[in-house]
């Protein structure tokens, strides 16, 4: 018999609590402070250079000069964080919760003031 | 008496295969003589997508070509522009490069090893790789931001920093990570008497015809062949220092023993990496656009993935060709398979690690 070694390990997972969480009844744990959540855009910092339509690898973004408008979609958006990083003005946020799921696939549309 | 003979298709949907390919099976009673492989199933064409994008949106896309070699993918694609423009990578930079290679060669190992017990039927032995898997998932969200695909790397370095404050909740994270491979995990592999009678001595492929079939990766080190790019020192194997890990008896034991080893090596890089991290930069400004041709080799879970990357002076690429490991790994599959059982075949199968989502792009 080889496998006396695992009735501590027995033994000691009938009296532990389980690996996972019951959702929705129990709340996820928080994401880490670091993680690439949800995307702001602030309008007022905005000046419409069009370096994140540029680098968006999904195609999420556009930047529209002449209707001075920002059209983002959360839903091909992949959360790469690169326009964060390329915006000059940091006139793009991130927080750090997932973006929720929705019945309809809508993008958002930011107008940005003279 | 000659036997007949039967075709028996084996996936490309079937419960232990993660991601679909076709083996067609010739069997004469219950022992497998013939194997002829199926791919193309989930193809999408990166390839012809990465030729479309800019090269700098490339690398998001090469992240996405697998997932559970997510980071190493982006890696050899940004070494390969790296190359091509002459851009020196900070250093910081490429001992960072390091410890995301290795935590996603840990997170790919455990996923590996959860599904090989899940084939077996060990299902306990599943659940427990993967939540010792989730620590490492952790410390990916931790520290890139995401749990699987780490979007860390881009062309002249990485995007992100790892501080000391959060290099030492990596530490101590890796050892309540070590603390369950030590307690529950290893030792069932390695003294479980069932998963012995089951993988000992099956599939065996011996070191001249791994070498011969161009084996590469755990397969081929599990057959004595002492092969691995990291050995190249690239990003910065050469100094944080490494010695590839082999085994020599060839069968499917040695193969699981050498990625149970592997997870232990890169538990001893990640933190070596960290602590080696000078300060400085970890990002330089990249100019101008990638000219000329260049081949750019680094070491996945699964073996060598090579990359071939031409460039014209414009925004796209002329040319990507990604040959990726399990296509490398697929006629040493067919070798082994020959002379097992048909019940044999998905733990033969599991045992080169197929990405199939890698092979066809």
């Amino acid at each position: 018999m080889e496998m006396p070694w695992m009735f501590p390990t027995i033994w000691i997972n009938l009296f532990t609590r389980p690996a996972t969480r019951r959702y929705p009844f129990k709340d996820i744990r928080e994401p880490f402070a670091e993680y690439k959540g949800r995307i702001y855009f602030d309008s007022n910092k905005c000046d419409l250079c069009g370096d994140c339509a540029r680098i968006c690898p999904s195609r999420a973004i556009e930047v529209s000069l002449t209707n001075r408008q920002i059209t983002y979609d959360p839903f091909k958006c992949i959360y790469c964080s690169n326009c964060v990083q390329a915006c000059l003005p940091r006139a793009i946020s991130q927080d750090k919760h997932y973006a929720k799921p929705a019945a309809a696939k809508e993008a958002e549309t930011i107008s940005v003031p003279v | 008496m000659k036997m007949a003979r039967t075709v028996i298709p084996f996936g490309p949907q079937h419960p232990v295969l993660p991601e679909p390919i076709h083996l067609k099976l010739e069997l004469e009673d219950e022992k497998v003589v013939g194997v002829t492989p199926v791919i193309g199933y989930i193809h999408r064409g990166i390839e012809k997508a990465a030729e479309l994008n800019s090269f700098r949106q490339n690398v998001s896309l090469m992240d996405r070509i697998c997932g559970i070699c997510s980071f190493i993918h982006a890696l050899t694609y940004c070494q390969g522009i790296e190359a091509l423009m002459g851009v020196e990578v900070p250093p910081r930079a490429r001992f960072l490069r390091v410890f995301w290679s290795e935590l996603s060669r840990t997170h790919s190992h455990l996923l590996w090893l959860g599904l090989f017990a899940d084939a077996m039927g060990f299902e306990s032995l599943f659940m427990q790789c993967w939540r010792a898997r989730e620590i490492i998932l952790d410390i990916s969200e931790m520290t890139a931001g995401h749990r699987i695909i780490q979007s860390t790397c881009t062309i002249g370095g990485v995007k992100r920093d790892i501080d000391k404050e959060m290099s030492n909740e990596v530490n101590r994270r890796l050892l309540a990570f070590k603390g369950m491979m030590d307690k529950t995990i290893s030792p069932v592999f390695l003294h479980d008497p069932t998963i012995k009678r089951r993988i000992a001595g099956k599939g065996v492929l011996p070191k001249e015809q791994a070498e011969l079939l161009g084996a590469v990766g755990p397969v081929a080190r599990g057959s004595g062949v002492s092969i691995d790019i990291r050995q190249t020192g690239y990003a910065a194997y050469k100094e944080v220092g490494f010695e590839p890990v082999v085994e020599t008896a060839g069968d499917g034991y040695a193969r699981t023993l050498v990625r149970i080893r592997e997870v232990y090596q890169c538990l001893e890089l990640m933190p070596e990496a960290l602590s080696m991290m000078p300060d400085g930069e970890i990002l330089v400004r990249v100019d101008g656009y990638p000219e000329g041709e260049t081949v750019s080799r680094c070491e996945q879970p699964r073996g060598e993935v090579i990359y071939y990357l031409r460039g014209n002076g414009t925004n796209n690429l002329e040319r990507l060709k990604i040959r990726t490991p399990t296509f490398a790994n697929i006629p040493a599959l067919l070798v082994t398979l020959p002379g097992c059982e048909l019940a044999d075949v998905p733990v033969l199968t599991l045992l080169i690690d197929p990405c199939i989502s890698c092979t066809e792009r």
